[in-house]
Formats: structure tokens, sequence, C-alpha cells
């Protein structure tokens, strides 16, 4: 059934234009512009065309940002995106531990970014953080603000801990909408409790799970917060993702033009991942 | 296949029982032969669905017991019975194509390759699934889902009991006219023991060799097509059975005899019983009414045209009837006269029938 | 007071959904669109309703065009197969629902509630909520609610498809009563041909998105203009198949059933022609005189107490007869089976129905 067309309607839109105009229109708008300028402050500009453009691409500094911001988010997908459905699969589905454990999943989420890196930063100090103690007292040689290493794994732990719960919160849901007269036909079928999940769940779930990876993969692509209170982006540069560099070109050392023209190149990398994404994952709906 | 037996079966929903409203089944006892092809019918909420998960052992029973052949099967799981259950709107697997979700079930026990390839190509071609084999499931009508889901009961030879849960639910009525007559076709092509459960009468009496009629939890009869629209036990299976169902009006028994109307009735066995009712109804179907030179005084009130037979609403004093005539029968105007069939009539104390 | 729909169209994509359309309703009347579902009922219940617009063509209601306005500002009512209710509204509320928003006094909505909530026998139950009713008394609280507002227009789209056989049944019957004494045009959707012939009324059978035909129930179930209205117009569907006229005989192609023809088709030209003969027109017994037998192999029998279904085929054709009373054949045997040529209808070459007796 369409809608039918009511005019006036736009006008409760406008605000929200105005609110969205002025928060991100212009600033983006004034990026794209910084992003082909050089200045030495004081708002004298000159072109540069796309100097900018081209230093970054080739420059070392950003390759190995752009590396390990898609490795770090590849790893998590893959650690987050089956632990949140496992989890999911677990949750009861009826009586007084599904309001438990939709409060304890959700306690997570609800928790300021920074105050979630704090909290991991001195939980996972090797001296006085329970974690890091722990470690070490089991003979495990761990520290984060040295180790490359040891500060990766702690930025993942982190985050995993962090988000995690935002895939199981929507695995539930698409678990919840299917039907009981599927898991009783699979049953007379004889099915293993393996086939029902291959068969059943997985395909029912397609949808939220869509959103889900996408939600995930955004999300990890963009992290600043977290691993900026956690490490600082460090030891050296181990932990330094696209936009903790981004900001230390930006606002360190004050290279805006530099960091206006990677800032629009980060930006249409996500534009052009999502768009593939969203792509394949239509033509996939279109087929079945 | 086997014989299946209920005994003393009861269920409820809630944890404690108050009254007769907190059971969804009370006291159902019931036996079916090998073979056959049975209904359950009854309005919705009147407990069918729960006694078919019942057998189906998808629900277990607060009360009672249930007998395969005599082997108590009460506990056992849905794949330890070996039953088959096609429910109200198509499930199939829909990642895979026909011809998996057909071999699924035999997969899941282990049977070879090479059987289930003959087995699989026989159920299809019995559904007429032959021509969509290797087509992807999902992309298929509703009906033929259906078919799918009953060809995945079908395809297991080991099945004692094959159960439908108002199949044809979410089927196109042309449709479903050619999935119903197809049901009974396969019936009686396999011979298996089939138990289907609805509340529409046509598929009930068309499918089934008998029928039970459940109403609020608990059975009120159980017979023939023929013998539940001939001789309905109780006012329920009168009303629920036939379209019309059976004209309940009330009438007067005194000392054998039947008063209607102001007219007696000729019921030819006239119930001999000196028990007090409070409530005495005469049961004649709109079937057996047809217009006569004499009898009971009615008016005709509307004539309605129903394509293969006439529906007509009548009034005489005892109240209003309708009566069923064929399309070439001449209607009279406004006044005429009634009678009944003798052999189809019958008293009814307090709902139930009253024989001598 | 009419609604008329004139060169109606509408195309989704390249997808017509509704073909040129024209059609003409008159106040007090209830139309019924017969079709199966896609066949396009819903589509054209909701351009006459204000719900979707046409891609060509207008609509008028009372000598006004409508075409373009929306349902808001139309005096229209719906009652859909799914039983619509306001879930945290008590019955009466729902049923005032319409009222309470064009400002009328309290009492006078009371009044109004208390008529239509007697009709459709809901007085006792105006403090229960939706979820606490049966699935009839939603339905007939769905339609409390539509007939209420007094509208001009009341749209049923297969109101009565998810409700149980038997209740299906009473609520239908009860349905031209509801209707009469309102001034008012109701567009009633199904897909059901006993809905059509019970309800009575005018009939529009549609099919793929044509209105094949339109006129009085009686006269579109007795005289369909061509094979296609017949098909969509029987329930049983009508058996039809091809059939050779020479000199004054008719016969079944590759059939040996012959039978003479009536006086007034002796002036047809020879050659092949198409038959409709409804499965009531087939029995197991002789109805009348003029009447004849033909031979086959019984496939299924379905015996309900009242009628008997008979699939036999004869040759490689596959017929269905219903009878009324209980005729077990066996299935397997050989039977022989009278038709009652008077009831047969006869389709010309374009699947036109020739005049018959």
């Amino acid at each position: 059934m369409r809608k039918t067309l009511n005019q006036k309607a736009w006008f409760f839109v406008l605000p929200v234009f105005v609110l969205v105009a002025f928060n991100a229109a212009i600033p983006l708008m004034t990026v794209i512009n910084y992003s082909f300028q050089e200045t030495f402050g004081d708002n004298i500009f000159f072109w540069e065309g796309t100097r900018w453009f081209k230093q970054i691409l080739q420059s070392d500094r950003f390759h190995g940002a752009l590396g390990r911001q898609f490795f770090f988010t590849f790893l998590i997908l893959i650690i987050q995106v089956p632990l949140g459905i496992a989890i999911a699969l677990s949750m009861p589905k009826e009586g007084v531990g599904v309001s438990v454990c939709l409060v304890l999943m959700s306690m997570p989420l609800l928790i300021p970014w920074n105050v979630v890196g704090a909290m991991w930063n001195i939980f996972a100090l090797p001296e006085i953080g329970f974690l890091g103690h722990s470690l070490n007292a089991l003979g495990i040689d761990y520290n984060y603000t040295q180790q490359p290493f040891a500060a990766w794994f702690t930025t993942i732990l982190m985050d995993v801990w962090h988000w995690t719960s935002l895939v199981v919160l929507l695995s539930y849901a698409g678990l919840c909408a299917i039907p009981d007269a599927y898991y009783q036909a699979a049953k007379i079928d004889g099915a293993s409790r393996w086939s029902i999940f291959r068969h059943i769940e997985l395909p029912k779930m397609n949808k939220v799970l869509t959103i889900a990876i996408l939600l995930r993969f955004m999300d990890s692509f963009m992290i600043y917060t977290e691993p900026f209170v956690l490490t600082g982006g460090g030891p050296g540069n181990a932990t330094t993702f696209l936009s903790i560099d981004l900001v230390k070109m930006a606002l360190g050392q004050f290279d805006l033009g530099p960091a206006a023209a990677m800032s629009l190149i980060y930006f249409f990398i996500v534009l052009l991942i999502c768009w593939v994404f969203y792509n394949l994952m239509m033509r996939h709906e279109g087929q079945s | 296949m086997s014989k299946i037996s209920l005994n003393n079966l009861s269920h409820s929903y809630l944890a404690q029982q108050n009254n007769d409203l907190d059971w969804a089944l009370r006291d159902i006892d019931l036996e079916w032969s090998d073979g056959g092809a049975y209904a359950l019918l009854g309005p919705s909420g009147c407990g069918k669905t729960t006694l078919l998960n019942i057998i189906s052992g998808l629900l277990k029973p607060t009360k009672g017991e249930i007998y395969f052949d005599d082997k108590k099967i009460t506990h056992l799981s849905p794949i330890e019975r070996n039953i088959a259950q096609i429910f109200q709107f198509p499930v199939i697997y829909d990642t895979m194509t026909v011809f998996d979700n057909l071999a699924f079930p035999l997969r899941n026990r282990g049977v070879n390759e090479d059987k289930i390839q003959s087995r699989v190509k026989e159920i299809a071609k019995m559904l007429d699934l032959s021509e969509t084999l290797y087509n992807r499931a999902s992309g298929l009508t509703a009906d033929g889902k259906q078919k799918i889901s009953l060809g995945r009961g079908l395809v297991r030879s080991d099945v004692n009991v094959i159960m439908f849960d108002e199949p044809l639910t979410v089927i196109d009525p042309h449709l479903k006219w050619i999935l119903k007559s197809k049901l009974k076709e396969l019936h009686q092509e396999i011979n298996r023991t089939m138990i289907y459960v609805t509340h529409d009468q046509t598929e009930a009496l068309t499918f089934a060799d008998q029928v039970v009629v459940m109403h609020e939890g608990q059975l009120v009869q159980k017979g023939t097509p023929i013998e539940l629209f001939e001789k309905p036990k109780h006012t329920f299976v009168g009303h629920f059975i036939g379209s019309p169902g059976m004209n309940l009006l009330p009438c007067e028994l005194m000392n054998g005899k039947v008063n209607f109307s102001g007219a007696k009735i000729e019921i030819e066995k006239i119930p001999s019983s000196h028990k007090v009712y409070s409530k005495t109804q005469i049961g004649i179907r709109p079937e057996f009414v047809s217009f006569s030179n004499t009898g009971i005084a009615v008016k005709v009130l509307k004539v309605n045209n129903a394509g293969r037979h006439k529906i007509i609403d009548i009034e005489c004093d005892g109240g209003k009837l309708k009566m069923i005539s064929s399309i070439t029968t001449t209607i009279p105007s406004s006044t005429a006269y009634v009678k009944f069939n003798s052999k189809y009539t019958y008293v009814y104390g307090d709902d139930w029938i009253i024989e001598e | 007071m009419s609604l008329e729909l004139k060169n109606v169209e509408k195309k989704v994509g390249a997808k017509t959904h509704i073909y040129s359309t024209n059609l003409r309703f008159e106040k007090n009347t209830i139309n019924i669109l017969l079709g199966s579902t896609l066949s396009g009922k819903t589509t054209l219940m909701q351009i006459m309703a204000g719900l979707d617009k046409p891609t060509s063509g207008e609509i008028w209601f009372n000598e006004k065009n409508v075409t373009g306005v929306p349902v808001q500002k139309r005096n229209v009512s719906m009652v859909y197969q799914q039983f619509i209710n306001y879930p945290n509204f008590t019955v009466f509320e729902n049923i005032a629902s319409p009222l309470k928003i064009v400002n009328i006094s309290s009492n006078e909505i009371k009044n109004r509630v208390g008529k239509v909530a007697e009709l459709l026998k809901l007085s006792d139950m105006f403090h229960k909520r939706p979820h606490e009713l049966s699935g009839g008394q939603k339905q007939r609280t769905a339609l409390a609610r539509a007939l209420v507002k007094d509208s001009g227009l009341i749209l049923l789209d297969e109101p009565l498809a998810n409700l149980d056989f038997k209740l299906r049944e009473e609520l239908r019957e009860e349905l031209p009563r509801l209707f009469e004494n309102r001034d008012c045009i109701v567009v009633y959707a199904t897909t059901e041909p006993m809905d059509a012939l019970l309800i009575g009324g005018n009939t529009a059978t549609l099919h793929e998105g044509k209105i094949i035909q339109y006129g009085k129930t009686v006269e579109v179930y007795n005289k369909p203009k061509n094979v296609i209205s017949a098909k969509v117009f029987n329930d049983p569907p009508i058996n039809t198949t091809k059939i050779v006229k020479k000199d004054k005989t008719f016969s079944i192609k590759n059939n040996s059933v012959s039978w003479s023809c009536q006086s007034n088709l002796e002036g047809l030209a020879d050659g092949h022609y198409t038959i409709g003969i409804r499965p009531h027109s087939i029995t197991p017994y002789k109805q009348t005189e003029n009447s004849v037998q033909i031979k086959g192999k019984v496939l299924i029998a379905e015996l309900s107490g009242s009628e008997s279904i008979i699939h036999f085929q004869s040759g490689d054709i596959k017929w269905v007869s219903l009878s009324t009373g209980i005729h077990p054949l066996k299935v397997g045997a050989e039977a022989e089976l009278h038709m009652d040529v008077n009831q047969f209808l006869y389709f010309d070459q374009n699947n036109k129905l020739i005049n018959h007796v």
C-alpha cells in the first residue's frame, strides 16, 4: 500500500535539515575546501590542487595506518559475529531469564566510550590492574604499554567486551522471530542441532545479521575514543588506527591540508565498502 | 503403520486448574485402526491442535496415555514415534532445492544416496513436483511449498502416522480444491494412517473415513461423515456439520408424542424416555425438509440461489427454518406447507439426542 | 449517489496490475469483486478508496471527480481480511473512534455506537479489549467501526477469509441485513463464488487485472460471458472440454458421447466449440429426461454427509461430478453417469458464450 502524499510533512523535517546543515553539511564543505589548499594560519590559503591527495595516498604512514585499520576490523568481525550469534543461541526464549539476559547484554553498550577506554586502561595495567596482574602472575610477560602484541590483544578484548552485545541483541531478535513450527518440523525430520542452525536459524537471521555486520564494520573502521584512551595509539604506532592518525595530523601537527585530504579519502573508503557490501546483500536477497 | 489408542487424555496449559475452562482437553478416549483417514473437526479453540501435538509428541499431556500398537509412547519424542506433521503454513528449508528438501529426512537417518534418489523421485511424481525438483524451494508458490512439506512426510517409509494441522489455510480456493482431492487420492494410493485437523467441514468430511467432532476440549461425537450427517448425537454436531447446519427449534415432548408448531411430528423412532429435560428441541436438517400439500404451515421469507441448489428461509409458528431444494423445484410464493422426513427427524433433550 | 471508474488503469513499473476499467456502481447496491488472489481485487479497492492513485483514468463519486483526493477527505470505510482494531482501545472506543475525530457530541456518539453494536451483537462487549475477543467478535468490531461512520462507500476486502467455516456462514448471512437502509455503496472482494451467490447483489468477475463481466450476480452466474468468467465463478471448478458439431449433433472430441442439438442451436455452423458443464449437472442418477450418458473410471470418491464428489476419467478427459446424497462408487471401477443437457454452456472459438436455452 502506498502512503498518501502529504506535503505539509516537509515542514516537520525542516528543523532537522537546519541542524544537519549546521553540524554536518557546512563542516563537510569546509573540509573539502581545506583539502585542496595550504594554510599557515591567519586564514590565508594557497591553492594546492591535488597535492595533498597524492601525498597521502603515497605515504607509508597512511598505508601503515590503513593496513592496521583493516586488520583490526577484520579481527573484530570474525570474533564478534560468531560469538554474538553463539551467545544469542544460548539465551532463553521465555521466562524470567529473558529479562535478566537482556539487561546484562545491554549494560556494556550503555557505558560512555571514553569511560570504557579508561576502565580497561586501569584493568589491564601490569602491576595494579586485575587483568594485567593476573596474567603476569600466571607467568605470561604482559605489558600493553610497551608490547605491541599485548596492546593489540587488550584493544581487541576491550572492543569485544564492549560491542559483542550489539550483535547478540540483534541476533536474538532475529531468532525470536522464527515461528515454532520450523523447529517442530526439524525435530520431526530428525535434523541435528547443527542442521537446524545451518538450514533454519542462519537463513532466517539473514537480514538482522546484515545489519549487525554493517554496523560493526562501520563502527570498528571509524574507532577512535576507546583505543585512544587505552593506548594513545601506542606503543609507538602499534595501535594507531586511521582516525587516531588523522587527529594526530590535524590537531597535533596542524597539517590541515593533508588531514582534510586524508579524512576525505577515509570517508570514501568507508562509503565504497558499505556500497559494495550493501549491493552484495541486496543481490543475495534478490536471488532468494 | 499402527493402531493408535488414546486413554483418558487431558491437557492444560496452566500450572493449576481450578475449573473446566482451565483444561484445553478433557478426558479424551479414542481408538484409531491402521491405515485409515481420520479428521479432528471443531471450531477454533476446541483443542484439536493441542490433541494433534500430543499425538505427534511435540507436547506432553498433563494426564493420560497414548499407545501405538499397544506400546506406550506417551513420553517418546517425535523422532522416536516415527510421525510426520504438516503445518498450517508451509515449512520448508529456504536455502535448499526441492530435491534436497525432500531428501533431508532420509539423509538425517543415514539412508544411502541411491535409495534417496529413487524415493525422492517417486514421491515428487506423486505430488506433481517432478518439474521443479531442482529449483530453489523458496521460489515455489504456497501450494507448491505445502506439497514439499507433505513430501517430506511421505518420503520416509517407516512413518506410522501423517498429521495435518489445517494445511490448506494459506492456499487459494481453486488450488485448495485441487490439493484437497490430491490428499484423498494419496491416501487411497498409499493407505497410511492420516489424521487431519480442521475447522472446515468440507475438508474433514470429504477426506476422512471417520471424523471426530470436538467442542471445548471434549469429544462430542465420533463417526463416519454419513453418520454425523444423518444422525448427530449432539446439537453442536447438528449445528456444526452441514451448510447450513441443522434446524434446531423448541418442541414439546409429551407421552411419547412430539408437538411442534401446533402440529404433531412423525418421528421414525419415537423416544419413549420418561426423563424430564429442561430443554427439548426438534432437529431436522434443511436437506430433509420439503414442500408438500399438508403439514406445517410456513411463510416463505427469502430464496437464496446457491448455484447447485436453493436455500430457502421459511417461518412457521415454531420459529425460523432453512430448507434446501433443487434448482428446478418451484417455490411457492408466500404461504405453503412443509413436511419433515421422519427418518431424519430427532428430538434433543438438553442438547443430547433422546433415543429409546 | 454513484461510484464510477472511467478508464482506470494501474501500472507498477512495466507490469500492469489493472487494465483499463470502466465500472459504475449505484446507490444501495452490494457489488462483489470475485476473482482469485492476485487478480487485482485489492488494488482496485484501494484505488476506489483513495489509498492509491491510478496511473491513468478517473474516479467519480456522486458525479464529482475525486481522482487524487486522499482517503482522509473521502467518505469511505474499509474492512480488512486481518481483523484490524486498535489494540489499546476497548470495543466501545474502537467503534467510536471515527466519530471522535469529527467532533460529535458524546451523547450522539453513544447513541450511534449503541445502534451499530446492537446490529452486530456486540452490546455486552463494550468494555473488552480486542485481544480478549474471539476472531468473529474482532471482525464484528471492525465492521461496526466501518458502519458507524455512515460513509457513502463501504469497502470490504475478503472480510470473512480468516474466520472459521461456521462463523463465515453466520456473518455472511448477516451482511445483507447490515447494509440495507444505509444509502451507501458496498463493494465486497472475495475469492469464494459461494459468497457472491449467497450475498446476491451485483458481481464483477476479475481475472489477471481485467474485469471480465459485471452484472446481476444471478445473471453472471447463469450466463457467463466467456469461459474465463465461468471458471472464476464456479467452485468446484466447472468442467470444460472441446466438442464438435456436425449436422444436428454435438459430440465430445475423442469420445463417443454425443447428443442432439437443441432447436435454437441447430443453426450454428459446424465446427469446434467448447462446452462448460458444472459438476452438479453430472450425477450418478438421471436428473431429467434430457440427459446424456458418459462412462468412465472412478478416480477419487469424496463423500461428505450430504454430497458426493466423484472424480472420474473418460478417455483422456478428467471430469468432476457433484451430486446430493451418498453415492459410494468404488474407486477404480467403471461407472455410468448422467449429464443434464439443459444445463450445458456452449462457447464459440473465441471462448465467448453462445446463447443457450
